[in-house]
């Protein structure tokens, strides 16, 4: 199982990108962490999502 | 009569003590974007005692930004940049300001940022705060930044908070309160983002690194 932002997901094998198209997320507005790292925009596509995998996607908002 | 040097600094040391004010005068904090949260932020940092600004935005001051913004009726027309190095000096004259009026982009981040300890991220479109904080993270990773989303609206102070996202990536705000979906951006509830963006670099600066 992947967690991403606390929920349990069975998406194990899956890349981040292939996740990420299942969502509503807008891709120029997200920043992805992947257990206390950063995942550079570059490699969404060649990120698998491994079994135990913590992740947080930040999605902004605007205003400011 | 404006005090001097000494006199401001040790104003500063007789409150913050002498240890933590002489982290705080060495510090070099930049300000990307100067709208409702950079020019609270640079006020409060400029108060505090930090020793340089570095503040970036490309943009002048409108009349639709004085309901929340840091700047004065004169100012309107104004490089921000400009205004606000005008208003700081005024508050805290010996504060250094690294000024520039552009706009930041994944090519330019690096050289405008390198020197920075800590980077506050104060942009008001989502899509330019998703891109600093990518940008950040991919080539200045060890730089603290501290980034804020959804302060819009009237909804309660107390949702605006923050939380430390990795060990150098902090987000400020209730991170649902989209402009675009609200009556707009209140004074208030942006001086209260910032604030909570200022006090973390004051805090990260103290060595106080958690939340």
């Amino acid at each position: 199982m992947v967690k991403i932002n606390g929920e349990e997901l069975d998406i194990t094998g899956k890349t981040l990108m292939q996740y990420l198209l299942t969502t509503t997320y807008n891709m120029q507005r997200i920043a992805v962490e992947r257990n206390g790292d950063i995942v550079p925009r570059a490699q969404y596509d060649n990120v698998v999502l491994n079994d135990g995998d913590v992740l947080e996607v930040v999605s902004f908002v605007g205003g400011g | 009569m404006i005090p001097t040097r000494e006199e401001m600094c040790q104003a500063l040391e007789e409150r913050h003590g002498k240890a933590l004010q002489q982290k705080l005068s060495v510090a070099t904090v930049a300000i990307c974007g100067l709208g409702g949260l950079g020019s609270n932020i640079a006020i409060a940092l400029a108060r505090a005692g930090i020793g340089k600004l570095i503040l970036i935005d490309y943009d002048k001051v409108d009349i639709s930004n004085l309901h929340r913004q840091q700047y004065k009726a004169s100012q309107v027309g104004m490089y921000k940049t400009e205004a606000l190095k005008e208003n700081l000096i005024e508050i805290a004259p010996y504060v250094q300001i690294e000024a520039y009026t552009l706009k930041l982009t994944e090519d330019n981040t690096v050289d405008l940022l390198q020197d920075a300890d800590i980077i506050c991220e104060a942009f008001d479109k989502a899509e330019e705060k998703a891109m600093l904080v990518n940008t950040i993270w991919e080539k200045l990773p060890n730089k603290y930044l501290i980034a804020a989303s959804g302060m819009a609206g009237l909804a309660s102070a107390n949702h605006i908070k923050t939380r430390q996202i990795t060990k150098h990536f902090y987000l400020c705000g209730d991170e649902a309160s989209d402009v675009e979906d609200s009556i707009g951006l209140m004074a208030s509830r942006v001086m209260l983002c910032a604030a909570h963006e200022a006090h973390m670099v004051l805090r990260i600066l103290a060595g106080e690194c958690e939340v």
